[in-house]
């Protein structure tokens, strides 16, 4: 599993080169001009200038080059000095935001605990729901039960972000007033109260962040676990004595999570993506709304380093699902 | 074993009933039956005929819905297995009753040891803690003839071969001493070679330790080997049941004559399958009205359309369903 967890590292050291260069050259071809949101009144050969100071002249290999570099090298040398004082980074040049002229890394440090709370909370909270709603409607199939959860997931598939968000917010802000509309990034959890207004500010990004999740993941729960019940050693476990919750807790779950794991680790990624649209609804100022920002501000250092974090999360993600397969599933041999 | 001693389990008019996009299928017709301590009971009949679904009944093993066990008595243990509470059935299966299933390869859990799933039945039903049951697993191993017992028990079920799968799933179904062991083509899926050391193994395990066995097959020659009685099933009905000579040397019914001429005369040869015989056995929407082999027999007359046959006691502990009275070549007295 060792041999196999350090090869599989290695090899998407070349795939996240690719990815990366592939990244950079979309945003080369992109339109769009990093002075486009500067006055009308400073001169073209000012600009001109202003591009050149942001090492736009240089040709794209150089640019694309320094990046890694600055990527790869530099910022963990920074991080590494961060953490135990030392000298690495000796002043070398950081990745620099077009917009705000200060290190991409540190924007990104701020904006990360908004985006955790809101999208790791909704992600947990949406698969903590999404699994036993998936083992009960599967267990009593065509219950009650299991067509309000097919209902709901209905929804939750069906209904993108961008509405439901607005539709609680009319409901819980505007009508009846129990929650505020806009999350408070500088609001500070000390005591009691200012908890319990942070849950108040999160209900409604992560509710409507977690039916999404809920609804894919009870699905993929459900299906999984109809597929085992049906099995042969389900008959077996039963024929032994074995009381219904031990045949469905033990046997059956113990089996059906083995894909399930894996779809919970790739959706990882792709709930950040999720996140940009709450995040605007919302007007928490996360991750996702930078990338926004940086994009509608032609930022390319910003969008380039958030959207290559996101590409090494999707290969990271993916190696976790492909490890976890192997420790769930005995018939899974790496080595 | 005396004629006279009372049965371990008495299956009294069972009827089972799956209820079908399609309709109901009456897949078990009044089926009764004794199984006597320490006796084999065979039980044959082409696929479909009701044997597996019959033998999940008694134990409430089918999901339902959509099965139904609509009607019929089984009594065990002074109890009617059909009427008692979850717990005292779950309390008879894997203990008092085993189940070994026809598929090795499908009914062990593929993410648990061959040990762990041993000691599961043990644990519940002995009261054993982890160090006894594990211990009584070893012995069990070594007495389904796995080598190398100790260590095996930490191996999943990926790591054993079919018949060794399939020896794991006996020693499950041994593991607390049952009075009833009901093996369902335990040896169907292996290859040859394979069900001859399984059937040699239930010979000496029987001989040893002195349960009851059901065994089901739609292999006469399986049959003749092993068994002391046999009952054929036909449409979810025993239509013929006989001590084995008596069935092999005096078949009544002329779909157990048709099954007997399918097996080839030179011995050793592996027996023809039974679909030799003509045409396809029913599937019942309803109770049967009719005889359900009319329309493949040899010997059908009119009141075969119109009556199903009951169980015709011809002595020698013989019956069979049938209004053709093979002894005298003429229908029977209405
Ligand atoms: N889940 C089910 N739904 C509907 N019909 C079924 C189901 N299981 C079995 N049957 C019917 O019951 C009959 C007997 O099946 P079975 O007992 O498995 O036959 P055997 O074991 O003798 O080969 C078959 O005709 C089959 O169509
Ligand atoms: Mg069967």
């Amino acid at each position: 599993m060792l041999n196999y967890t350090i090869r599989r590292l290695v090899l998407s050291i070349p795939t996240l080169l690719f990815i990366a260069l592939v990244i950079f050259l979309l945003l080369e071809l992109a339109p769009g001009d990093p002075m486009g949101q500067m006055p009308l009144t400073i001169p073209d050969d000012v600009k001109q200038r202003m591009r050149e100071a942001l090492g736009l002249g240089e040709p794209w290999y150089t640019r694309f080059y320094l990046w890694l570099y600055q990527f790869f090298i530099v910022e963990p040398q920074y991080w590494i000095d961060g953490i135990f004082g030392t000298n690495f980074a000796d002043g070398a040049q950081r990745i620099i935001s077009f917009q705000s002229r200060s290190p991409v890394f540190d924007t990104i440090a701020e904006r990360l605990p908004q985006t955790l709370w809101v999208v790791g909370m909704s992600y947990v909270v949406g698969v903590a729901i999404a699994l036993p709603i998936g083992i009960i409607s599967a267990y009593k199939q065509y219950s009650v039960f299991d067509q309000a959860g097919t209902f709901v997931s209905m929804i939750g598939f069906s209904v993108p972000p961008f509405f439901s968000g607005v539709l609680v917010i009319v409901i819980f802000s505007v009508q009846l007033g129990w929650l505020p509309s806009i999350y408070d990034t500088t609001h500070q959890v000390v005591d009691w109260e200012t908890f319990k207004f942070q849950l108040q500010q999160m209900i409604m990004p992560v509710m409507v962040l977690a039916l999404q999740t809920t609804a894919q993941v009870s699905r993929y729960m459900r299906a999984s676990m109809l597929d085992n019940l049906g099995q042969d050693y389900v008959r077996t476990a039963r024929a032994k004595g074995m009381s219904e919750s031990v045949v469905v807790m033990r046997h059956v779950l113990r089996n059906s999570m083995i894909p399930v794991v894996t779809v919970i680790a790739l959706g990882i990624p792709s709930i950040f993506g999720g996140a940009i649209i709450t995040e605007q609804v919302f007007k928490v100022n996360g991750l996702g709304q930078l990338l926004i920002l940086a994009l509608q501000g032609a930022d390319i250092p910003m969008v380039m380093t958030i959207t290559f974090l996101l590409a090494v999360l999707i290969v990271l993600m993916n190696l976790i699902a492909d490890i976890l397969y192997g420790v769930l599933d005995p018939r899974i041999r790496y080595d | 074993m005396p004629d006279g001693a009372m049965p371990v389990l008495d299956v009294r008019d069972l009827k089972t009933v799956f209820q079908t996009r399609g309709g109901e299928v009456h897949a078990v017709n009044d089926v009764s039956f004794a199984l006597r301590p320490g006796e084999l009971l065979g039980v044959v009949g082409e696929s479909g005929s009701g044997k597996s679904v019959t033998m999940m009944s008694l134990l409430g093993l089918l999901p339902s819905p959509p099965a139904d066990v609509r009607d019929g008595q089984v009594m065990f243990g002074g109890k009617d297995l059909l009427k008692v509470s979850m717990d005292e059935l779950r309390a008879v299966r894997g203990g008092e009753i085993g189940f070994v299933f026809q598929d090795p390869m499908t009914s062990l859990n593929p993410v648990y040891t061959v040990g762990f799933q041993l000691m599961e039945p043990l644990r519940k039903h002995m009261g054993m803690n982890k160090r006894q049951a594990a211990k009584r697993a070893q012995e069990l191993l070594e007495l389904v003839g796995i080598p190398d017992a100790r260590r095996r028990l930490d191996d999943y079920p990926h790591q054993f071969s079919g018949g060794m799968r399939q020896r794991v799933m006996i020693a499950i179904a041994l593991a607390c001493d049952p009075k009833v062991l009901i093996a369902d083509e335990p040896t169907t899926a292996l290859d040859v070679t394979i069900q001859a050391q399984i059937l040699e193994l239930m010979k000496e395990l029987r001989d040893k330790l002195g349960m009851a066995v059901i065994w089901i097959t739609h292999d006469l020659g399986v049959i003749a080997g092993i068994a002391d009685r046999v009952m054929v099933m036909y449409a979810g009905q025993v239509v013929e049941h006989a001590p084995v000579k008596e069935l092999f040397g005096n078949p009544q019914h002329p779909y157990t004559r048709a099954l007997l001429k399918t097996i080839p005369s030179i011995a050793g040869e592996r027996a023809a399958r039974l679909t030799i015989i003509e045409g396809q056995p029913p599937i019942m929407g309803a109770a049967p009205s009719a005889c359900p082999f009319r329309d493949r027999c040899d010997v059908a007359f009119e009141r075969c359309a119109h009556e199903n046959p009951p169980r015709y006691d011809v002595g020698h502990g013989h019956d069979t369903a049938c209004f053709f009275d093979a002894r005298t070549g003429a229908p029977r007295d209405a």
